[in-house]
């Protein structure tokens, strides 16, 4: 475009030496080769490891509906909840699932807006990710209430004796956080398919692909004249998820920090969350990532930077839950409220749980700092096994959050101890069971990667690109010519 | 209406490939400017630069989402201020039944906020690029198929006041077009 104005020193960012930035699909593919590959996944006949993992996890799933149909028909006193303890591990569960789903959107909303263009490999499984752990998130609050039966009190109509619920209770702020965060992020990764489903729409040889393509690709053409409100609505849908990323686990958080029990009743418990669980959301993102990338062939496009970039967020997110830990314990100490100091001394020193709180600190604060080496965060080993770590980490940080809390509150006659039943046991095998078979049907049927978006990212997607590397190449002769 | 013979003949309009996205933007600022205005680039990202190559101004699509979230925003403080303080003042732990309630609302405020602002972008995306459409001329021509894997197509209907059959296609060809090809109803 400017082809004699500019000055003569003036270079593209995107080849300037020392500043230029690692290639984010490498090798040089072109976009019929981003096609071709992400396609093939869905086209081709899936490998012999897909089904060795969703046979069982099909078979987990039935597990699931059989402890779901026990406890409904047989009632809640088959789990290990009891008083004190009334909050086992179901709502453990739950906000462990709700914390993994924050990865998603976060990859989707927060890195869109602050221009990641390396987010465009990993956000669309991402997102499914999320709607699938929201989904096996909800299963426990939805059950926990006993009654299930019941379980449509909770929607905003007056119930069956004509009462209306109560809009200041946390549990209720739980059910419209909860669901808002899954139809957004429904909406926002549908939108993001559209292109894509077009795409399989159009290389579809069978007349059923091309009929379940072309409905959900709603007729899409790809003119730029679609493209400026698709453009516009990602946007503001991105705008619009932010903020939920940062509030959904806050008011999942509420569910606690209104209460009055010490251990509970604080400040830091919004905050805490939000970076928790974008901490286990992003482990659980590089734990099925890490697999799907070798499996399928995506070397080129989830690049060692990719898994080195949400090795970083990571290592930052763990060390802020890792300050976290150290405040509670610093204020628990300092503030003089004799309940929270004994409280947390029962936590970490003299409580039947202390086993759960060392772990967690480990799996949580000690494990992830392996990141600060560049050589733990390109091995991939080092990466997966660190990863899973943190998932193991979060799982018993909500446990230590949750039961070893209400088994030591004000009363000492109130004190008592939770352990698990069989049927608690099997419910969240069970859960990972629902996950895993619809991340692997999502594999089989969806593209993983978003094409379009990764296809807009490569070098030669810029229009103005092309003139550059010429003017460059012109300058040179000048150059070379004029000595 | 100019469109009378080109729909006896049932031609919708040519489809004209380019070699790459510079090609593209260059050969649209062209037609913007020879004065087109039944046109389009079929790409398989958003160009960056096409609405200006084109001349479109932004979209109005933010002004629907605004009005979703304002209603959304209305829709909870009325529901939880009519349930809650008016129609059966619900008393919890002798916390006020009355405008100091309001900030007990918020978190589901902001949640129906953006619930409802979401569905508008939804919605009006949809309304804007009037999808779904399942059935369009183009999809009888081949090569438009392309453009969702890596063609950058112009696209160019004969309903356009300045259409004229071989005249545009020699136009597109001098603007740098590879393939031209007609694409019938």
């Amino acid at each position: 475009m400017a082809e004699t104005t500019t000055t003569p020193t003036a270079v593209h960012p995107s080849e300037a030496p020392g500043v230029a930035r690692e290639q984010l699909v490498l090798n040089n593919r072109s976009m019929s080769w981003v096609s071709n590959r992400i396609c093939g996944i869905v086209e081709n006949r899936q490998p012999f490891i897909w089904w060795v993992l969703f046979v069982p996890s099909v078979f987990l799933f039935s597990c699931l509906i059989f402890t779901l149909v026990y406890l409904v028909s047989t009632g809640v006193g088959v789990w290990g909840t009891n008083q004190p303890v009334s909050w086992g591990w179901a709502i453990v569960n739950f906000v462990f699932w709700i914390g993994i789903g924050h990865a998603g959107t976060l990859i989707s909303a927060i890195l869109f807006l602050t221009r990641q263009k390396w987010r465009t490999s990993v956000n669309r499984a991402s997102e499914a990710m999320t709607l699938i752990a929201v989904i096996c998130a909800g299963i426990f609050p939805g059950f926990h209430v006993g009654r299930f039966w019941m379980v449509w009190f909770l929607a905003p109509v007056p119930n069956a004796n004509a009462i209306w619920q109560n809009f200041k209770s946390p549990l209720l702020w739980d059910v419209f956080a909860v669901s808002t965060s899954f139809i957004v992020s429904v909406i926002f990764w549908y939108i993001g398919l559209i292109p894509d489903l077009a795409t399989l729409r159009d290389r579809a040889k069978k007349k059923l692909g091309k009929m379940l393509y072309g409905f959900f690709a709603l007729g899409w053409r790809g003119g730029n004249r679609q493209w400026r409100h698709y453009e516009m609505a990602y946007l503001l849908l991105a705008a619009l998820s932010t903020p939920l990323v940062l509030s959904v686990h806050s008011v999942v958080s509420f569910d606690f920090a209104t209460s009055v029990v010490p251990g509970w009743h604080t400040t830091i418990f919004p905050p805490y969350f939000v970076a928790g669980a974008v901490f286990g959301g992003f482990a659980m993102v590089l734990t099925l990532m890490l697999p799907v990338r070798k499996l399928y062939g995506l070397e080129d496009l989830i690049t060692a930077k990719h898994v080195d970039n949400m090795a970083k967020i990571i290592l930052l997110t763990g060390t802020i839950v890792g300050y976290a830990y150290i405040m509670e314990l610093f204020i628990s100490y300092y503030a003089g409220n004799q309940f929270e100091t004994d409280a947390f001394h029962m936590r970490i020193l003299s409580g039947p749980y202390t086993w759960a709180y060392y772990c967690m600190f480990f799996c949580n604060v000690i494990a992830p700092q392996v990141f600060w080496f560049h050589w733990c965060r390109h091995n991939l080993w080092v990466v997966f096994l660190v990863v899973n770590i943190v998932n193991v980490g979060m799982w018993f940080e909500r446990f230590v959050i949750i039961p070893t809390t209400l088994a030591r509150d004000f009363l000492p006659g109130q004190w008592g101890y939770y352990s698990p039943s069989w049927v608690e046991k099997l419910m969240f095998l069970g859960t990972f069971g629902l996950f895993l078979m619809l991340f692997l049907l999502f594999i089989r049927f969806l593209p993983v990667i978003a094409m379009s978006e990764v296809k807009g990212v490569l070098p030669e997607s810029d229009p103005h690109f092309p003139a550059w590397r010429k003017l460059r190449e012109k300058r040179r002769l000048a150059a070379s010519s004029a000595k | 209406m100019s469109t009378s013979s080109s729909q006896t003949n049932g031609l919708f309009g040519y489809v004209a490939q380019f070699a790459t996205s510079a090609d593209l933007y260059h050969a649209a600022e062209e037609v913007r400017d020879a004065g087109f205005t039944r046109w389009d680039v079929h790409t398989p990202y958003p160009v960056h630069g096409m609405d200006h190559a084109m001349g479109l101004k932004k979209s109005w699509l933010s002004v629907v989402v605004l009005a979703g979230g304002i209603a959304g925003a209305f829709t909870a403080l009325a529901l939880q201020f009519f349930t809650q303080v008016m129609l059966y003042p619900t008393v919890v732990q002798d916390k006020p039944t009355n405008l100091f309630t309001i900030p007990a609302f918020f978190p589901v405020t902001f949640e129906l906020t953006i619930l409802l602002a979401a569905f508008a972008t939804l919605f009006g995306l949809l309304i804007f690029i009037m999808l779904p459409r399942w059935n369009h001329p183009l999809f009888n021509s081949p090569l438009f198929a392309k453009f969702s894997d890596d063609a950058f197509l112009l696209v160019i209907e004969a309903r356009d006041a300045k259409f004229k059959a071989e005249q545009t296609r020699s136009f597109l060809s001098e603007i740098g077009a590879g393939d031209i090809e007609e694409v019938k109803f």
